[in-house]
């Protein structure tokens, strides 16, 4: 056990993009699916800190794109929500499967 | 070995771990909880990096936020205690390959390349720091980017509204 520095960092975040990838590739379900996505996202920003803490630290430009990131995120849950919900309404089911057709 | 280093395996194990339940599980209900404690071993570790500002909006916005509008949205569209039903094993295999694949790539080029550090006064991430210059409009300033991020969300409530209260379909 080595005192955690960039690398590890890095490996937290690459080994959490992939858990997300693969949350994506193998759910069926469009809330799930969402999940994964929120997992990679995170997984982005840790990215952004690491360096902003261990390479670039005489500047803040990744803790702010990690703050936008954040924000961005937040208005694309609200959206896929709102999808998700209306979906249901029409096919009252929200599995991708029973969503084929791009039609109301 | 000092308890910071302890703390820091044991925030990468919480986050990690329930990562991996949050896609795994079969329970959707639980997946939404274990993400919960995923995105709060993340926020912990920001706290350990000394990003408090981060680490606040972390809880504030996933936490508190998003996680909430998924549990919400789970209430909505799914019958209560229902298991996902099962994925078929070749499929589940070649995800899980492709994602093993992929890692090991990322983590063999982390491994390769050298980092190189800028060097330089290290600039503290204070809230003063931090609003001074999110909103500043001198070089580096960041006040364009946060007006056009406002806009994006004004735009995304509106669109949230017009999506989910559709009218009705008309009654035959």
């Amino acid at each position: 056990m080595m005192e955690p520095g960039l690398y590890h960092m890095l490996f937290i975040s690459a080994t959490l993009f992939f858990i997300g990838v693969y949350g994506f590739f193998t759910r069926r379900n469009l809330v799930t699916m969402l999940m994964s996505v929120e997992l990679v996202l995170n997984s982005v920003n840790l990215n952004f800190i690491a360096f902003n803490k261990y390479l670039w630290y005489d500047k803040m430009d990744g803790l702010f794109f990690t703050i936008f990131v954040i924000a961005i995120a937040a208005a694309e849950a609200a959206v896929a929500i709102a999808i998700i919900i209306n979906l249901y309404r029409s096919h009252n089911s929200i599995d991708v499967e029973n969503a084929e057709e791009l039609k109301y | 070995m000092s308890g910071s280093t302890i703390i820091f395996y044991l925030l990468a194990a919480l986050t990690l771990v329930s990562a991996v339940l949050a896609v795994t599980t079969r329970m959707i209900f639980r997946a939404a909880i274990y993400l919960l404690f995923s995105l709060i071993g993340i926020a912990g570790i920001y706290f350990w990096l000394q990003y408090e500002f981060i680490a606040a909006v972390q809880i504030v916005v996933y936490v508190g936020g998003i996680v909430v509008l998924i549990i919400f949205s789970i209430f909505l569209t799914q019958q209560a205690g229902d298991e996902l039903p099962k994925q078929k094993m070749g499929r589940q295999l070649f995800s899980a390959l492709a994602a093993f694949c992929g890692l090991a790539l990322v983590l063999l080029q982390i491994a390769q390349h050298a980092f190189v550090e800028t060097g330089g006064e290290v600039v503290a991430p204070t809230v003063a720091n931090i609003g001074n210059q999110m909103l500043g409009v001198n070089d580096g300033g960041y006040a364009l980017p946060f007006e056009v991020v406002s806009i994006l969300l004004l735009a995304a409530l509106v669109g949230c509204i017009v999506i989910a209260l559709k009218s009705k379909p008309e009654q035959t």
